[in-house]
């Protein structure tokens, strides 16, 4: 809103970047906005079921943690979305948005798949998890890097580059599904070594998930520290504020860009490891299943912050897994539980612009 | 900004260890629950896993026999619809046997493996596939298979498209050498061979000059695709049209050129009231209701079920007199009397050749196996002793007079 502007004729009201909130108020903006979700799906629910909300709330709650079961798959899906979400934020924390993450991770998930095909009955078991680690991370850090590359040299733009890498991946998967494909020709790999379990990931103490979990908690403990502490983390951020700063304090950019892009490629196809041996025990084009977006919004709402994210993804996750026994329980399509979905995350990212903008109404002088 | 940090981690902390005290927690329940054995009818959930929903044929033919044999006898049914064949077919599974069903079902061939490490997950819930060919070798108590003889549904379907055949022919349409049919199906699977062979052998049993050229569309669900399909078989002379595939592309492209029509999954009569001649259909009531009351009296589930006309599992649809040659019902009525008597076995070795040979052995790949292993005598008596060894269809030869015009996987 220029001056001219507002000589001419002042709108009602105006919107204006806000000076830096104290935290506390911008938590105090965000935890009302999942509140006012929280109302509007009721309200939604309510409209179509008929169901009092309170109901649709305990209903939300128990298909979230109602049985052990339950819980775990929770905890689980937090821990994928969570990996991913990691995967993700070194980049983003550099300004390089890359929303490729979605192929970079079926890349890695992918290069597994292959392994415990195969190699399933040629391998030892540990040799073969390390064949798996290494060719999954190299492929998830390949699909990552090709972009990267091109970024750096020849300054192309990362976001198309990134968005279109996902489906070539989805393409690669789509053959080499129909390659593999039991029946012949189904395009369905089915379970992969059902009955040796080759490449699985082992369950801990009779826990399927528990290891995944605990990986992905090593990762996010490492990850805060590498982002916070050592200077590869401190050369992020100094990038992602200002390409021209870090030249003149003599960062390598290009080597910065290069490198950090690799590192998230690389949690990528772990990844995608932990998605098809630790999870799935399959691949399908469809294995990410949108995790690589919602990942980005699930590092941008924490602030890039490995710490927050491991509340927002938990947040999302609570909420789909609640939205989808909504839609079970009172027997409505699954596209209910993606409206639900989506009216949440609608208001946290509406949420964000509260936090970042205020909306300045016009002063009764003005009008004058 | 450090302090919170701190807090958020804290309370990140506290709601996963409330987490965690819920496993704890509903792991007791789960002990206190009865075992499935004792439950009746009253108590006893139902739980289908469906791969599309109301708009796929093949799906609604399941979700309508599911809600009907549950709403028959009493029982609490919970449908999932759009269950791909994928890991989430494994979490459909389970969760349905975590919410306390007592039977999990799913409908499509690719979900089984996946319904397998469910059953082996829950050994106490039975897991019932549709199309499956596993159970038989498996060896899991809870697991199991079942299918319709869909085939003979298929051959006195085929009987009616002979009789059109005979009519035309008699009428100067075509010569007797020129009858021939074509059948659009989706893949080159034992299922559809099973289907198109009995239904070209229906139709030899009354018009012994018939003929038959397959066109192939490489999926179940592909309007455009059947419809070219049957296009293609009526510009290379067919005189009539039948179809393994669940679209209505080869009906509707029958309609409009006037040609002759065997449907499948259900009567098209509506959409091509002209050229319809009868369907067939599996019937998946009598299934649904023999594992529901299985459970309630405690008794064993079989690891294969097959039934057919007799037992109302395989149906035929209203004849369209319209389309239909006259004296179709009775023929189809005299055919349906044999078959259940067991005076006509539909693959009688006696009425068909493999290059031009009749068959007096043929091993048939029943025990899954990723190679594809020939494993057992499926020719005895006579004839090919079809879904006897395990409820899936696993006629594949390929005999004299009926042509491949391609192929699909």
């Amino acid at each position: 809103m220029s001056k001219s502007v507002k000589e001419a004729h002042e709108p009602l009201f105006h919107i204006a970047k806000r000076e830096a909130l104290p935290f506390w108020l911008s938590w105090i903006i965000r935890i009302g906005a999942v509140a006012a979700a929280l109302v509007a799906c009721a309200a939604v629910t309510v409209l179509l079921t008929g169901e009092n909300p309170i109901q649709v709330y305990a209903t939300m709650i128990d298909g979230a943690i109602g049985t052990e079961r339950r819980t775990w798959s929770l905890l689980q899906n937090t821990a994928m979305l969570l990996c991913i979400s990691l995967a993700v934020t070194p980049a983003f924390k550099m300004k390089f948005w890359n929303i490729g993450a979605e192929g970079q991770v079926l890349m890695g998930g992918l290069a597994t798949a292959a392994c415990m095909i195969l190699f399933g009955d040629k391998l030892s078991a540990p040799l073969l998890m390390i064949v798996m680690i290494v060719t999954s991370v190299l492929a998830g850090a390949i699909w990552g890097f090709i972009p990267a590359f091109f970024k750096a040299n020849w300054n192309t733009n990362e976001t198309l580059f990134t968005l279109m890498m996902n489906y070539i991946a989805m393409q690669i998967v789509s053959f080499f599904t129909y390659m593999w494909s039991v029946p012949k020709g189904s395009g369905q790999i089915g379970v992969i070594n059902a009955k040796t379990q080759a490449g699985w990931i082992p369950a801990l103490g009779g826990k399927a998930y528990l290891l995944n979990i605990i990986i992905v908690a090593v990762l996010t403990a490492v990850m805060y520290v590498y982002l916070k502490y050592s200077k590869h983390g401190y050369e992020i951020s100094v990038v992602g504020e200002s390409e021209n700063t870090a030249r003149y304090i003599g960062i390598n950019v290009k080597k910065v860009i290069m490198r950090t892009v690799l590192l998230s490629g690389a949690l990528c196809g772990i990844a995608g490891l932990l998605l098809v041996s630790g999870t799935d025990h399959t691949i399908t084009r469809n294995t990410v299943a949108g995790r690589g977006f919602t990942a980005i919004m699930v590092s941008w709402l924490a602030k890039f912050n490995p710490v927050y994210m491991i509340l927002t993804s938990f947040l999302i996750v609570f909420l789909q897994k609640g939205a989808t026994e909504i839609s079970t329980i009172f027997g409505l399509n699954d596209s209910f539980s993606e409206i639900i979905t989506g009216i949440i995350i609608f208001f946290i990212i509406g949420s964000e612009f509260f936090v970042n903008y205020t909306i300045k109404f016009r002063e009764k002088e003005a009008n004058k | 900004m450090k302090k919170f940090t701190k807090l958020l981690a804290l309370l990140t902390a506290v709601a996963m260890l409330f987490c965690f005290a819920a496993c704890g927690g509903s792991g007791d329940e789960n002990q206190t629950t009865q075992p499935a054995g004792e439950s009746d009818l009253a108590n006893l959930k139902v739980g289908f896993i469906f791969l599309h929903d109301e708009n796929s044929t093949y799906d609604l033919n399941f979700i309508k026999a599911a809600r009907e044999a549950c709403a028959k006898l009493g029982v609490e049914i919970v449908e999932k619809v759009n269950i791909p064949e994928s890991n989430d077919c494994y979490e459909a599974a389970v969760d349905l046997a975590d919410r306390g069903c007592d039977i999990v079902f799913a409908d499509s061939f690719g979900h089984e493996q996946y319904m397998i490490q469910a059953a082996k997950e829950y050994p106490d819930v039975q897991f019932c596939h549709a199309t499956g060919t596993m159970a038989h070798t498996e060896n899991l108590a809870n697991y199991h298979n079942a299918f319709a003889s869909i085939y003979e549904g298929r051959y006195l379907a085929g009987v009616a498209a002979g009789l059109k055949l005979n009519e035309m022919i008699e009428a100067g349409q075509f010569t007797a050498e020129e009858a021939k049919m074509g059948y659009v199906g989706a893949f080159t699977y034992a299922e559809v061979i099973s289907g198109y062979t009995s239904f070209y052998l229906g139709a030899k049993s009354v018009c012994p000059t018939v003929t038959m050229e397959v066109q192939f569309t490489g999926s179940w669900y592909d309007e455009m695709a059947e419809k070219e399909a049957a296009e293609k078989l009526l510009s290379n002379g067919c005189k009539l049209i039948s179809q393994h595939a669940d679209s209505m592309g080869a009906p509707t492209a029958c309609e409009t050129k006037g040609v002759p029509n065997v449907s499948y999954n259900g009567s098209t009569v509506a959409a091509c009231p002209n050229t319809f001649i009868i369907s067939s259909r599996i019937n998946w009531v009598p299934y649904f209701e023999y594992m529901i009351n299985c459970v309630a009296n405690g008794e064993a589930i079989a690891a294969d079920w097959c039934k057919g006309l007799e037992a109302g599992a395989v149906e035929l649809s209203e004849i369209n007199d319209k389309a239909a040659a006259p004296g179709t019902a009775q023929a189809i009525a005299d055919a349906k009397a044999k078959l259940a008597d067991g005076t006509l076995h539909v693959f009688d070795t006696a009425t068909f050749t493999v290059n031009g040979e009749t068959l007096t052995s043929y091993k048939a790949d029943v025990d899954t196996d990723a190679a594809y292993t020939a494993d057992t005598e499926v020719i005895a008596d006579g004839y090919f002793h079809e879904s006897e060894y395990r409820s899936a269809p696993y006629f594949d030869l390929r005999i004299d007079g009926i042509t491949l015009l391609n192929e699909k996987f």
